[in-house]
């Protein structure tokens, strides 16, 4: 590893947050890009199937 | 045998069964590679000389921004297909690609400006690339609303994509000429990422980095992709067979 | 096939006429912003001189903005859009006419009353003549762009503040070049590049700009 310890990692020579607030937002972004299609998806699917129960 | 590829491609059923063996195959690279480029990014790449360690910001900023604009061209090609062979998964992906690249855009905006504060003191800086990120979020929000204007989803699809053609058109007139206006206004301006100095150890995890977002934006786009085949299609008989099966 | 042409021409004009306020609304706008720069930031006259060419370019853009709604919307209302959309080898022509049209009634006046607008802000002299040449090339392809975002939502009910998000990211290489020609002017030097981009745009947008409208009537007509 480039830094010499865990702590190092975090602070990022006092460029941490900066480093660490940019990578949260992305993620969070990134995580909800991914999970709102899959949750839209289950969604639809049910909604179909129980359509077609009640044919 | 194009004509058959073609159709194939434009067949809503056909589409989602290959979509669905093809994802998680997919997901897995994806998830791969940008779990490498992170770690090494964040922890074992060298920082940057003059910028310390906020360079590693760039592992996320610069994919981002890439599939941003990629992102445009790849709607605006779909809504030409649409238009010109009337296929409604083109026009599908029109719909879907827009919120994805708007968001992508949205991370790079705000990784840029993060970015910026370390770099150069303030949130915000007019400079070129930021100012086309911005622009470039503008026209993906002008095509999302004109689409949701629309009552009639035909014609909103038409409208959306006649709109993504000429902003992708648009888009190097508009890069050119902020690019031309910030040399006006901007002395010298440190470049985020000076790229003939940037080493192998800097570069490769950002290579890895793009190519995952490359197979994340695929990703993305497929379930985008189903979730507006499930809800264009679920009158019909392939579907409720299809998912009739899956119990 | 000229006649077809011909009575486009000479409706619109009469239209135009008739509804005068039309007009004088795009006008109106532009002077009231440029009343409003004073107000709100202070009467330093170097300050206003400073700011002068961006402020009116951007003044003049939303005030040809806002005209633009209603190039298609009287039409489509009275189906005179569905009988244009059956003439499909004349549409582009009467597509152009009725840019031209508007840009006499809508686009001119902000042209001609600009160096006016100059004055107030400050402006000096020098700039005031190149104000008037590049909002002259510029508002042609405004009025053409804007024509396309009015294409692209005649048929909706909510035209307004949807043509703006649409339009105002294309705007943006015309206010660039436009400011930046009177800026420069204004600092004594004659912008003859910033001149030659506008009128390289408005070539560009005569040319390719009712073709989109034209694909956007067609939506709007068979939606």
């Amino acid at each position: 590893m480039y830094f010499a310890s865990f702590a190092d990692l975090i602070a990022m020579n006092g460029h941490g947050i900066y480093v660490w607030s940019a990578y949260a937002i992305g993620y969070a972004v990134l995580a909800a890009l991914i999970i709102q299609p899959l949750a839209r998806h289950a969604a639809l699917s049910r909604q179909i199937r129980q359509q077609q129960d009640e044919d | 045998m194009f004509r058959q590829w073609f159709h194939r491609w434009g067949s809503p059923p056909w589409f989602y069964r290959m979509s669905g063996t093809l994802l998680p195959w997919l997901s897995v690279v994806a998830a791969g590679l940008i779990a490498t480029g992170t770690v090494w990014g964040l922890a074992f790449a060298p920082e940057d000389a003059r910028q310390g360690n906020s360079f590693r910001i760039i592992y996320l900023h610069v994919p981002a921004s890439f599939l941003a604009l990629a992102g445009y061209y790849l709607m605006a090609l779909a809504g030409c297909i649409g238009l010109v062979w009337r296929m409604k998964l083109a026009f599908w992906a029109v719909r879907a690609a827009a919120p994805i690249g708007a968001a992508l855009t949205f991370i790079a905006l705000v990784t840029g400006s993060i970015w910026g504060k370390p770099t150069w003191g303030t949130w915000w800086e007019w400079d070129a690339r930021i100012t086309s990120m911005l622009i470039l979020f503008f026209l993906y929000l002008g095509v999302m609303a004109l689409a949701s204007a629309y009552q009639n989803s035909d014609s909103g699809n038409r409208a959306a994509s006649i709109l993504a053609i000429v902003g992708m058109v648009n888009i190097p007139i508009i890069y050119k000429s902020v690019d031309w206006w910030n040399t006006l206004h901007q002395g010298a301006s440190l470049k985020l990422t000076s790229a003939p100095t940037i080493h192998g150890s800097m570069l490769y995890p950002l290579l890895i980095m793009i190519a995952g977002f490359y197979l994340l934006y695929a990703v993305l786009l497929l379930l985008n992709l189903r979730c507006e085949i499930l809800s264009n299609e679920r009158h019909s008989r392939w579907l409720q067979d299809f998912l009739g099966d899956k119990r | 096939m000229s006649s077809i042409l011909g009575a486009t021409f000479r409706r619109e004009w009469q239209l135009a006429w008739r509804n005068l306020a039309d007009a004088v609304n795009p006008v109106a706008f532009f002077l009231m912003v440029i009343a409003l720069v004073p107000l709100g930031i202070g009467t330093d006259r170097q300050q206003l001189a400073a700011i002068a060419p961006g402020i009116l370019w951007v003044a003049a853009l939303l005030a040809s903005l806002l005209s633009v709604d209603m190039l298609f919307r009287r039409d489509f209302d009275d189906g005179t859009l569905e009988q244009y959309l059956l003439l499909p080898g004349q549409l582009y022509g009467i597509i152009w006419l009725k840019v031209l049209v508007h840009w006499l009634f809508a686009g001119l006046p902000l042209v001609l009353v600009s160096p006016l607008l100059g004055l107030m802000l400050s402006l000096p002299a020098d700039a005031r003549p190149v104000l008037l040449l590049s909002l002259a090339l510029g508002t042609v392809s405004l009025s053409l762009v804007g024509a396309i975002g009015a294409s692209l939502t005649v048929s909706l009910r909510r035209g307004g503040l949807l043509i703006a998000v649409i339009v105002l990211p294309l705007y943006i290489p015309v206010l660039i070049f436009g400011a930046s020609a009177t800026a420069q002017a204004a600092g004594g030097i004659f912008p003859a590049g910033q001149l030659a981009m506008l009128g390289a745009f408005a070539l560009l947008a005569l040319g390719l700009a009712p073709l989109v409208v034209m694909a956007g009537l067609r939506i709007a007509t068979e939606g």
